[in-house]
């Protein structure tokens, strides 16, 4: 699998900040990549720079294959990218705003697309208003169409739902997967933790820009032996021994509802035999496999630590 | 290196069952991108013309009200030139060098600071081509501008066109170094202040004092010699030679002056805009 981005030890530091403490990533073409990471991670600052609006500090990124320094004209041909601030220019329509966005990317005569892509994001009976007048929702599709303009084969959507509601994510991630699927690469970043894990092939976690795990998401899911355990007790409670087991230790012992985290199959029957013992009556019992979020939060305070 | 397909061309399968059969396949032109910046530019200040254009032609016509009406009988600068008729040329080119200045200088800080510079920091476009671009749309505005104030103050005193060309050429070279300056200022500013200040202290000064309401020969000598320090004294001494044939220095002075202004002024845009000075931190 050839490279769509290939990032190899980029530093970025804001006077004593370092955002990217030398970051090498490569993102394969026609992947579904997501670059999680907590607030502050360094993932815009990555993504800027990769779209050439920010300049590393030392280290190089491509966009297949073209330097985004040296060759920027074709890198940023190759490159579509949905920034994460709602900006718009209040001086034009949405046909205009996009016409003129393909422009920039040298295209005329691109009406055909330009119609598809406002088809595809609903936005098709929003084409002559103003972008001043339309909501949040329709100004981040505007968003996204403008990204898309250019039919980039490689597109980078930096938090594309953020504050945005369910039909416009259900929207966007139809059309996504869809250009994914002829060929697109895809790179998200986004907090919602459930989208990467539907959507992405490979994630990427960063932390005080440092690259902390990177694999596929199976891999990743698979890291967390652990599942869930929920115990409803008709009679009795947890045993006090059984405590360290809980996701909230305190007051475990007296609830009649409590989820113990297992990180070993084997445990199980320890933990019913024990129950059984102490004398509680188990109403119901629920296993629950790790989520993407269990791996972010095991990931991010094992960095931490 | 991976092959893959030109950016105007889909990747994979196309939508074709939702793209119009009939619709012409988009085209990909070099110059596209710096047309469609121009477009933009130029299209921004014009639907806004009611405060672009408009209000800076009756600001004019106000001053040439003003001062004609209280100065015609007192002052007398060139022989055979009434001091209304003196005035206009000053006015048109003042006119012009503010809003040459003020399209570059408020289209970058506004989107700067609304976040829209994104837009045209993303695409393709060179420094060449934004320069080019920023430039010659505030040179458009400039000559309308320009043009407005004339259709409207030559009713009050209808001005000798002794030499059209350097009309013309005072005209695009002086507008250009405004578009300039303006383009340096709004790179260089980060917040509307900076720009107000920009153009309050340093503009606006040097575009009253340059020559538009007097002929530097009614100074002293100490403010005519300052006068010669100041690129806008030029601007306006060299364009209303070409109205009346005189004018305090040489035109070809005053076009070696503008021409070097221009010059350092560009050199220093497009380094700005190359190193990517404050726009790609």
């Amino acid at each position: 699998m050839s490279a769509a981005i290939r990032i190899q030890n980029v530093r970025k530091r804001y006077g004593a900040l370092e955002a990217l403490a030398g970051v090498s990533l490569e993102i394969g073409e026609g992947e579904f990549f997501g670059l999680l990471g907590p607030n502050g991670a360094g993932k815009t600052t990555l993504i800027s720079i990769i779209a050439g609006i920010t300049r590393a500090d030392s280290g190089s990124v491509a966009v297949l294959g073209h330097d985004v320094i040296t060759d920027y004209r074709m890198s940023r041909k190759l490159l579509g990218v949905v920034p994460q601030e709602l900006v718009f220019d209040p001086f034009f329509t949405v046909r205009e705003t996009l016409r003129i966005q393909s422009g920039y990317f040298g295209l005329t005569r691109n009406d055909a697309w330009i119609d598809e892509v406002m088809f595809h994001l609903d936005l098709t009976n929003k084409a002559n208003v103003n972008m001043r007048a339309l909501s949040g929702g329709m100004k981040r599709r505007v968003l996204v169409a403008q990204a898309l303009v250019h039919k980039p084969p490689v597109i980078v959507l930096d938090e594309p739902t953020a504050g945005v509601d369910v039909e416009l994510r259900q929207t966007l991630w139809k059309f996504i997967r869809r250009l994914n699927q002829e060929g697109h690469t895809v790179v998200l970043t986004t907090h919602y933790l459930e989208e990467a894990e539907a959507l992405c092939q490979r994630i990427g976690m960063l932390k005080a820009g440092r690259v902390v795990a990177l694999d596929s998401t199976a891999a990743l899911l698979a890291r967390i032996s652990g599942r869930q355990l929920l115990l409803t007790f008709r009679e009795g409670h947890l045993p006090a021994d059984l405590e360290a087991y809980a996701l909230d230790p305190e007051g475990a012992a007296r609830a009649r509802k409590v989820t113990l985290r297992l990180h070993e199959m084997a445990n199980l029957e320890m933990i019913l035999a024990r129950c059984r013992t102490s004398g509680a009556v188990i109403e119901d019992v629920e296993l629950q496999g790790a989520d993407l979020e269990d791996v972010f939060v095991q990931i991010m305070q094992g960095a931490s630590a | 290196m991976s092959s893959h397909p030109h950016p105007s061309e889909p990747v994979g399968v196309t939508f074709a069952a939702l793209t119009r059969p009939e619709a012409p396949a988009a085209r990909y032109s070099a110059l596209t991108g710096f047309r469609t910046l121009f477009y933009k530019e130029a299209l921004r200040f014009w639907k806004v013309s009611f405060q672009t254009v408009a209000a800076p032609i009756l600001t004019a016509m106000l001053y040439l009200l003003i001062f004609a009406h209280v100065l015609e009988s007192r002052v007398k600068v060139y022989e055979g030139v009434s001091y209304t008729a003196f005035l206009i040329p000053g006015l048109v080119m003042m006119s012009m060098l503010q809003n040459a200045f003020a399209n570059s200088v408020s289209s970058l800080i506004q989107s700067k600071i609304s976040g829209n510079v994104v837009f045209i920091l993303l695409p393709p476009l060179s420094h060449w081509e934004i320069f080019s671009a920023y430039v010659l749309a505030a040179m458009v505005r400039a000559l309308v501008v320009g043009a407005g104030v004339l259709a409207v103050t030559v009713w009050f005193a209808w001005p000798n066109w002794s030499a059209p060309a350097w009309i013309l050429t005072f005209a695009l070279l002086s507008s250009a170094v405004m578009g300039t300056l303006g383009l340096i200022a709004g790179v260089w500013a980060e917040k509307f202040d900076q720009v107000a200040a920009f153009q309050n202290f340093v503009i606006m000064p040097a575009t009253f004092l340059s020559g538009v309401f007097y002929s530097i020969h009614s100074l002293p000598t100490f403010w005519q010699n300052a006068s010669h320090a100041n690129p806008f004294f030029y601007m306006i001494d060299g364009f209303r030679y070409g109205f009346f044939g005189t004018s305090d220095v040489s035109p070809w002075t005053s076009l070696g002056v503008v021409c070097v202004t221009l010059l350092v002024c560009a050199a220093t845009a497009i380094r700005l805009l190359k190193t990517g000075y404050k726009l790609r931190p």
